[in-house]
């Protein structure tokens, strides 16, 4: 089954599944097991997006993954490929200056709700408007997960979490409406659960010129546990029996509320516009 | 050790000419930048320091270098460190509302090791204070603002020539130990205008960070059998894990006993092994003192001006200048407190920052403040009022 054994930092022995076969270059296996929690969506993610690299035509060396802080941000030092895991909400302003002083990189960005549009919320509008060249992948696990479950900008109203026990009083976010009303080339979202889209997404995010961003659905323990959604793997069947896919919609119409009753995903934004740092 | 002309052949005929000009400190300190081979700049408008974004925004497109003006100081020093990363030297430019606002990036910068300047034109405070006029208030700030074990090195730029030949000290103590490098300058430097020599090309040395030698399955991102270790820049082939999180040799992050004290360790000891090295202070008319006047930047010529006035009226009195804040030149405090000096007294724009530092190495001799934070310098006559009222304690 396996394709790779290794003893790891750790000292545990760690076999890579047969999935992972093609991308086991790409993968740190001396860093596992990592440290997500058991039915987390960012494995998931990780696969793809390490697929997603090595498929992109792009040579390796010349991807660079920057993370802020959080579960999410963990994702780039699996990746053995020019990392930069940096403080909580600032990684969209590090990787710009990556990118302006030296253009031939690929450099995309990984975080959480919280860390992208919670903290780093000012930079992602800004280098949105100004469209730089770079990727931003979200991980929308509608919470905190790192610290423990407090409520995030994503967080729906009513959910409980460990910093609303009565049930949410605010209105969350809706990432692609934000993204393109700011100024994203392309917007997308879609969930771990759909490998298929999600991965031709990255693909197709790493040819857009511009800024681009790929929101993603993930389930998360921490959120479902609270909320009495069985755990992430009944997340998961939520997000399977209630999303549509739908790339033309109203962008307006992309929020998602606690009942989760209507999920829509898609590709929703593509679209030229002048890039930063380009006359 | 290279030199400009070595370094930056093809780039001379836009460099700033050899020989005297007449430049605002502001100016001088974008200039010197440029002349250390900074190309690119990541910035928030803020008084008194606009003057090095605006003639930077017009200079580096000149040199191929490059410019942005960020959201916030967060963003900019982060720009300024992930284009450092990429193998550009990169600065910034601020004053305390935002020098402020990036101190937790100085951390990171110190913990990935990854070289920069941040050039601080201090403005009176606190808060926002007083943004056209002057403060010396960021001094303990610069060193000790970011969370946890660090160290930084900081000039003290006293007038325009200073603030020309500090910013391209400052590039090279970023590159030479990769750490955040500081230029300390304050709204007066600034905005004066003065005389600036630019030495000729083969005679000012650049640093250049430490580089791998070895293919990228040997190298190791932080690899402790250096104190400073090899920097590979992103893109090149290395692929390596660059990390916030206490980390191990490798670059992953670890909770390890002697792998985390190990790291703090050498962040700390590579600046202060080599403090002596990077010091560098200003002795006016010390010898035969016995009251000695510390303070820096634009206040220290209203000292000059007081101890002369002072000796004419037969006090055997004298200064202590810093150039660098830090590392501190202790020892320099220490010997004159071993020789018998009476009194140190410290002249600064703020409510006793530097008296403190000066108090670690006093060795008992009394060291005492004279308070001034009005936004204003003291005048020579202020000064030598307070010191002999001191001296009479
Ligand atoms: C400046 C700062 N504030 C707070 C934290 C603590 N912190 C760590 S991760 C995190 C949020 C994690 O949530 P999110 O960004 O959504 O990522 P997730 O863990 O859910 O993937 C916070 C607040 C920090 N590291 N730094
Ligand atoms: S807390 Fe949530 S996001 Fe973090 S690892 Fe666990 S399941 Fe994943």
């Amino acid at each position: 089954m396996s394709v790779e054994a290794e003893v790891t930092t750790t000292g545990i022995k760690v076999e890579l599944p047969k999935s992972y076969e093609d991308i086991k270059d790409l993968i740190r296996i001396d860093r596992l097991p990592h440290i997500w929690c058991p039915g987390c969506g960012l494995g998931i993610l990780l696969k793809l997006l390490a697929r997603a690299i090595k498929n992109s035509g792009i040579p390796i060396e010349k991807h660079v993954i920057v993370t802020g802080i959080g579960c999410t941000g963990r994702i780039g030092g699996y990746l053995k490929l020019d990392a930069y895991h940096v403080t909580h909400g600032r990684a969209i302003p590090f990787a710009v200056g990556l990118k302006m002083a030296n253009p031939e990189l690929e450099v995309t960005v990984v975080g959480g709700d919280g860390d992208i549009l919670a903290i780093g919320g000012n930079h992602f509008i800004h280098a949105a408007r100004r469209n730089d060249d770079i990727n931003v992948i979200i991980v929308n696990n509608f919470i905190y997960g790192m610290t423990g479950g407090q409520y995030s900008p994503t967080t729906p109203k009513g959910a409980k979490t460990t910093t609303s026990p009565y049930g949410h009083y605010e209105n969350p976010f809706n990432i692609p409406l934000l993204a393109y009303a700011a100024g994203a080339s392309y917007v997308a979202r879609w969930s771990v659960l759909h490998q298929n889209e999600l991965y031709q997404s990255l693909l197709e995010m790493f040819k857009v010129k511009g800024f681009a961003v790929v929101e993603v659905l993930s389930p998360c323990i921490i959120y479902t546990d609270r909320n009495a959604m069985g755990d992430a793997v009944d997340l998961v069947k939520i997000l399977k029996e209630r999303s549509t896919i739908d790339h033309n919609a109203n962008l307006a119409d992309l929020d998602i509320d606690f009942s989760m009753k209507k999920i829509i995903l898609g590709n929703f934004v593509k679209r030229e516009r002048p890039v930063s740092y380009e006359k | 050790m290279p030199t400009v002309a070595e370094l930056y052949k093809k780039d001379l005929d836009k460099l700033i000419k050899p020989g005297i000009h007449f430049l605002d400190g502001n100016t001088a300190t974008a200039e010197g930048a440029i002349t250390a081979g900074c190309r690119f700049y990541a910035g928030y408008p803020i008084t008194p320091s606009n003057e090095i974004a605006e003639y930077m925004s017009y200079r580096l497109p000149q040199v191929g270098g490059k410019f942005i003006q960020m959201e916030d100081e967060i963003g900019s020093i982060m720009a300024v460190l992930g284009a450092s990363a990429a193998g550009v030297k990169s600065m910034t430019a601020t004053s305390g509302p935002g020098f402020s606002l990036m101190q937790e990036e100085i951390g990171l910068g110190s913990m990935m090791e990854i070289p920069a300047v941040i050039v601080d034109v201090m403005r009176a405070g606190p808060s926002t204070g007083i943004p056209t006029l002057i403060g010396q208030g960021d001094v303990l700030q610069a060193k000790y603002g970011s969370h946890g074990d660090y160290e930084v090195v900081a000039y003290l730029p006293a007038n325009p020539q200073e603030a020309f030949d500090f910013t391209i000290k400052a590039f090279n103590a970023a590159e030479k130990y990769r750490v955040v490098a500081i230029v300390l300058s304050d709204q007066l430097v600034g905005h004066m205008y003065g005389k600036v020599r630019v030495p000729e090309y083969d005679e000012i040395e650049i640093v250049e960070r430490p580089k791998p030698t070895v293919p990228p399955d040997q190298y190791l991102p932080y690899d402790s059998r250096y104190l400073v270790p090899p920097m590979a820049i992103a893109g090149a082939g290395y692929r390596v894990n660059n990390e916030s999180l206490t980390h191990t040799d490798k670059g992953y992050p670890t909770t390890d006993r002697d792998a985390s004290f190990k790291l703090v360790m050498r962040l700390v000891r590579k600046i202060r092994e080599n403090e002596r090295e990077i010091a560098e202070w200003e002795e006016y008319m010390l010898d035969d003192a016995e009251y000695v006047l510390v303070s820096y930047g634009s206040t220290s010529g209203s000292v000059r001006r007081a101890i002369k006035i002072l000796r004419a009226q037969g006090y055997r009195v004298g200064m202590l200048r810093p150039k660098t804040a830090w590392p501190f030149p202790g020892w320099v405090v220490e010997n004159l407190a071993s020789r018998g000096v009476q009194k140190f007294i410290t002249v600064e724009v703020n409510m006793g920052k530097m008296f403190h530092v000066v108090k670690e190495f006093s060795r008992g001799v009394p060291v005492e403040h004279i308070p001034y934070a009005p936004g204003y310098i003291p005048d020579p006559d202020y000064v030598v009022n307070n010191v002999v009222k001191v001296i009479g304690r």
